[in-house]
């Protein structure tokens, strides 16, 4: 009997794990990347992330977490100085 | 046997006040005929302070159903109740309760599906809910109602079981008609029922209950897609199944406590029967009536009560027919464009790979409230006569009472 037969699973379907173990991050297929030369801190695409997976640092800027970024693109749009653009992961 | 209280109560009074004794946790419910009176008593009971109740007046049934599979998730007792067009809105979350294994306690007074719009007792509702892997008990009278909306906890709750149950009840015929129940004490109520018991699961964390908890986190009803969503369906087949073997023994310790078991077939005058029929709900307790009239008249007539349609007891059923050479089935339901009605495809299904078996004749009554009198039911056992003696069936399905037929 493999480890994955009906029997061994959890009744519920329920998952023992918290949703923070569950990498979203690789569901998309290219992720945004921020220039910060021309940043100008406004943290807009943190706030619009649906995500949660732009993440603000200590130094004002904003930087993307790959893990959970399903690259769905609404950060560049968001952008008002276009300073972020979607690239193949 | 603990001492009982008689008191004056209809159907819808017999949940609520049964409930009362439960006191869960959370009542989510949304007021729908017949059903009202069941929220209207709660309502009052949490405004009265006689229970610690969080009632959540919610705006619709999909809310309702939504509230009591959060409620129930986070570990608490929950329980709702609807009717036809209510219970047709929560479909959805109705499914989730039951696969996340959530055991809500739901009443269901018994209404016609709309339309033309009609809110009078047919089982359209119950019956269309019976794929979603619920518990159903349909009761015969509010003394039925009552005790089946106490031990529906025990049943929903059991570590091998954890489902959800819907207690069946005949919109007015019973949801509004007022009746004799022996109610028990509170005290009695509580200790029947305890407190709610959960899955040990091992988690990322170590052991803990299967509920959702911020100290023990664990995801329920995530994605689930071809990989594992067969294998977790599994789970269902299993536990309903099983479920047979587990309700006996809630029965056993509430007759113990009240004196009063139901089983899950309930045969009668069945001993040396040649016609029988088979229904549930309220008109199994006019079927015994003419059962008693044909009796005295001479004819050998018997009658089997389902009470329990879900999971199905087939076997339950095959012993109490025993060896009546024709039946009936009786049913106040209609499965369009199937060839036949639920109940009765379930009891041929339950047959068919029998050598000997019963000659079946599939009887539709009552629909959207219909009176179903001694008159209709005689006409039924009149053509089980006749095709006994015929030795065949020669018409398979017959609608009762409705005019042109």
């Amino acid at each position: 009997m493999s480890k994955r037969d009906w029997q061994d699973l959890p009744k519920g379907a329920i998952s023992y794990k918290s949703s923070l173990d569950y990498k979203t991050g690789d569901w998309g297929v290219d992720a945004p990347k921020i220039d910060h030369s021309r940043c100008t801190k406004c943290t807009l695409c943190h706030f619009y992330c649906p995500e949660g997976a732009i993440l603000m640092r200590e130094d004002g800027f904003t930087e993307v977490d790959l893990d959970y970024c399903k690259g769905c693109g609404i950060c560049t749009k968001e952008c008002p100085v276009k300073c972020i653009e979607m690239v193949r992961k | 046997m603990v001492k009982q209280e008689l008191q004056g109560l209809n159907g819808d009074e017999a949940v609520a006040y049964a409930t009362k004794q439960v006191n869960p946790d959370v009542v989510a419910a949304y007021p729908i005929t017949p059903q009202t009176i069941i929220v209207e008593r709660y309502s009052e009971y949490v405004a009265d302070g006689e229970v610690d109740s969080e009632f959540v007046a919610v705006e619709s049934e999909h809310s309702a159903m939504s509230c009591s599979v959060g409620a129930s998730a986070a570990g608490a007792r929950a329980f709702t109740a609807t009717a036809s067009a209510g219970l047709a809105l929560m479909w959805e979350i109705v499914y989730i309760a039951s696969s996340l294994r959530l055991p809500i306690v739901m009443a269901l007074a018994n209404r016609a599906l709309s339309g033309p719009i009609n809110i009078h007792n047919d089982h359209s509702d119950g019956m269309g809910a019976r794929d979603t892997g619920w518990i159903q008990i349909y009761c015969e009278n509010s003394q039925e109602v009552y005790d089946a909306s106490i031990q529906a906890w025990r049943i929903a709750e059991h570590l091998k079981i954890q489902l959800p149950v819907m207690v069946c009840l005949d919109g007015f015929t019973l949801s509004h008609t007022m009746e004799n129940v022996k109610t028990l004490m509170d005290t009695d109520v509580q200790k029947f029922v305890g407190t709610r018991p959960f899955i040990e699961v091992e988690g990322h964390m170590g052991k803990g209950e299967l509920r959702l908890n911020p100290d023990m986190p664990l995801t329920m009803g995530p994605l689930d897609l071809q990989d594992f969503y067969f294998e977790h369906k599994m789970h269902q087949v299993e536990a309903l199944n099983e479920a047979l073997e587990y309700i006996k023994e809630i029965d056993d310790e509430y007759e113990e406590l009240s004196g009063r078991r139901y089983d899950y077939v309930e045969p009668y005058r069945m001993e040396d029967a040649e016609v029988a029929l088979i229904g549930m709900g309220s008109m199994v307790g006019t079927i015994k009536y003419v059962v008693d009239e044909l009796r005295e008249e001479g004819v050998k007539a018997g009658m089997v009560k389902l009470r329990l349609f879900r999971p199905f007891p087939s076997e339950y059923i095959k012993k109490a027919i025993g060896s009546v050479p024709i039946i009936g089935v009786m049913e106040k339901c209609i499965s369009f464009g199937a060839p036949a009605s639920p109940l009765m495809e379930e009891i041929m299904t339950a047959y068919y790979a029998d050598k000997e078996k019963p000659m079946l004749a599939n009887f539709v009554v009552g629909l959207g409230g219909k009176d179903v009198s001694p008159a209709m039911i005689r006409e039924a056992y009149s053509s089980l006569i006749k095709a006994n003696e015929d030795g065949k069936v020669e018409k398979f399905m017959t609608y009762i009472g409705v005019r042109g037929e």
